[in-house]
């Protein structure tokens, strides 16, 4: 206990250093842009600026990113309100809501719920997550490969078992990230392998961020242009009217709010810990269970500040939860955790429990960074809720292109090789195509991310046993997690059977 | 085209694309090696049939007429929309050709021009602006700052006095 409030002392000197500082705040403000903007989530912003970090050291990388994870977890909402679009996919639930109030004219109260609401979810999980993560990484210190092994099952598996998509899709996915993975060398034998249509290109592997940001850059912005040749570029901005005494005002009201918000901070926060889940199924449960535990349930839906407050500290807390496998156990729990952990694998740290004994403070630095980026954000969003809604008025046909170039010289910086950035327009267009007919594509970049990985703990665990594989059952942690990791893999089968049994007829369809 | 018709060819494509992979795989060892363990094709091989299986598993639900999307009748892209989003991916996949050929600050301004002059209709003065400026921040964020040098293909002497300047 102690120990851990004296390593934490230890996380806030380095977050205090003038440079972190200020990477904190620069984090915020930019991820608080990136969330409003609609179509941009916190994954397209680390995976599109993970490449501008090479400038600083390690720690005050992954300090900068995770502040622009927290940002955009806040900013989704400002778009939801204001345009009743979520700005990501994690603030769908905040539209419920949050619209209504907007075109009530109470756009400011939600907006400050939002705020508030996404603060305490953070402070709740990040304190959650301080006394958790390390006993966790503790236990996990005695995992060798075969543990590792069943633990990246466990995460795929839950795609499977809970993503909800269809089940092919989603192996498809899982296993083409994999294979990507794979391009390049044998690691263990050294020959070249896979080296696609004998491109030499092909030689160098395909890097993680290639796949990132084809996907989340490129691709995601050809989504987005397609919405807006939809929509025909209209813009619905609602009017939002903020003064010091209607803040106020607004900040009383939170007050009778408090169950919902505690109890999506927690929700989130265990289910942002689960790699299919998330902050966007936290979010839509959290307002779920905010409606059952209302007094008022007629009332959602017609603008409750409940149903803003709920969804948006579930899923700020489900960012801070997913952090907690990515850190201890070297297992992203969110699609902006896997591309995290790629850049921790760039900046030359090995993910996984020994994370915090040999990089201590990093690890620190990064959970102290948390708690300052938390109330950095809010300070921001509260006092500059003016200046992000005039940023909605920036035209995409501005906004876009500037992306696009990023993405382009983003895709160039890793390998500084040409070859890289055509097979990112590639990866780009499919993903786009492949969206459009419900693959999900999320579980790719988790694979290319845990690909590296997970091929060497499968075979080091083969070695190990001579070929059974046994191993990865018969031992104290392995042979749950594997099992567990088994049972959401066939969830999906036992369900079919369920319902077959229940229904002794199915019905055609 | 419908949803119903780019799902087959999706997975008919892909279908094809795993057994490519697992062709590639075979190049290495797939089978277990003797004090070496599973041979370095094994881990690829058996996810590119996973990914074979999972396509057959998607054609399986296509031809049974199962989910959403096999049996959305619904147009793929529409027309109005194909038109935006094939000028923005050509523009794309123009200038990263460019690239090798005028450089990357040639190629980006005349993207950027297309873009915001053509695409978006904005002013004349904005879009020179951006055009102009955009490429000079990447310049001194990228090559001064992080010092990766960008492609510049034949413009490449014209920058020898900038880094003669800077480094």
């Amino acid at each position: 206990m102690f120990e851990i409030l004296g390593l934490l002392g230890q996380g806030f000197l380095v977050v205090f250093e003038p440079q972190n500082l200020l990477l904190i705040i620069g984090g915020c403000t930019l991820g608080l842009f990136i969330g409003a903007m609609p179509g941009l989530g916190s994954v397209n912003g680390v995976a599109i600026l993970l490449p501008l970090t090479f400038l600083v050291p390690p720690t005050g990388a992954i300090i900068f990113l995770a502040a622009i994870y927290y940002g955009a977890m806040y900013g989704g909402a400002i778009s939801s309100i204001m345009l009743g679009i979520p700005g990501a996919s994690t603030a769908v639930a905040t539209t419920f809501d949050g619209r209504p109030l907007a075109k009530q004219g109470m756009a400011d109260k939600a907006l400050i719920g939002a705020a508030v609401a996404s603060f305490v979810g953070g402070s709740i999980s990040v304190v959650l997550f301080t006394f958790f993560a390390p006993p966790l990484a503790h236990v996990a210190l005695v995992f060798g490969a075969p543990e590792e092994f069943a633990l990246m099952m466990l995460a795929f598996a839950t795609f499977v078992g809970l993503g909800g998509d269809d089940i092919f899709k989603t192996l498809f996915s899982i296993c083409i990230g994999l294979v990507l993975s794979a391009v390049g060398f044998d690691i263990i034998s050294g020959e070249p392998r896979l080296v696609l249509w004998d491109i030499t290109g092909f030689l160098h592997g395909v890097n993680f961020l290639v796949l990132a940001i084809g996907i989340y850059g490129i691709g995601e912005m050809l989504w987005t242009v397609e919405e807006h040749a939809l929509g025909g570029g209209k813009s619905m901005l609602s009017d939002a009217t903020v003064t010091v005494a209607r803040t106020i005002a607004a900040l009383r009201e939170l007050v009778k709010t408090w169950k919902a918000i505690v109890m999506g901070s927690f929700l989130g926060y265990f289910v942002g810990i689960l790699p299919a889940a998330g902050a966007t199924p936290g979010s839509l449960m959290a307002y779920g269970i905010a409606k059952q535990i209302s007094k008022e349930p007629e009332k959602f839906g017609e603008g409750a500040i409940e149903g803003v407050c709920a969804p948006e500290a579930a899923n700020n807390a489900a960012s801070t939860g997913s952090m907690l496998p990515m850190l201890t156990l070297g297992i992203p729990g969110s699609p902006t955790t896997a591309i995290l952990l790629g850049g921790m694998v760039i900046w030359g740290l090995e993910p996984g429990p020994r994370l915090f004994v040999d990089h201590s403070e990093f690890v620190w630095g990064l959970i102290a960074s948390l708690y300052a980026a938390n109330l950095f954000t809010l300070i921001i969003n509260v006092a500059f809720i003016p200046v992000f809604i005039k940023v909605l008025k920036t035209p995409f046909t501005i906004l876009a292109p500037v992306i696009f170039v990023l993405c382009l010289i983003g895709g160039y910086a890793p390998t500084q090789d040409i070859h890289d950035v055509w097979l990112m327009i590639v990866f780009g267009i499919t993903g786009y195509l492949m969206r459009k007919l419900d693959y999900p594509l999320a579980p790719a970049v988790l694979a290319i991310v845990l690909g590296p990985l997970a091929e060497p703990a499968m075979r080091q665990s083969l070695i190990i046993s001579e070929g059974s594989f046994m191993i990865f059952f018969e031992r104290v942690y392995a042979g749950p997690i594997m099992i567990a990791a088994l049972i959401l893999l066939f969830l999906p089968l036992f369900k079919i059977i369920y319902d077959r049994l229940r229904k002794p007829r199915p019905q055609a369809e | 085209m419908t949803v119903r018709t780019a799902e087959l060819l999706m997975a008919i494509m892909m279908g094809a694309f795993s057994i490519y992979l697992m062709v590639k795989s075979t190049e290495l060892a797939i089978g277990w090696i003797d004090e070496e363990g599973p041979g370095g094709g094994t881990w690829p091989f058996w996810l590119s049939t996973i990914m074979l299986i999972s396509c057959g598993g998607i054609l399986i639900n296509w031809f049974l007429k199962k989910g959403p999307v096999a049996t959305s009748n619904k147009v793929y892209i529409e027309k109005h929309v194909l038109g935006d989003v094939a000028a923005v991916a050509g523009s794309l996949i123009i200038t990263v050709g460019l690239f090798s050929f005028i450089g990357i600050y040639g190629a980006l301004p005349l993207f950027l021009t297309f873009y915001i002059r053509f695409m978006g209709k904005h002013s004349w003065p904005l879009t020179v602006t951006l055009a102009v400026l955009i490429p000079v921040v990447i310049f001194y964020f990228f090559e001064i700052t992080l010092k990766i040098i960008l492609p510049k293909g034949i413009t490449e002497p014209l920058f020898l006095p900038l880094y003669k300047l800077f480094f």
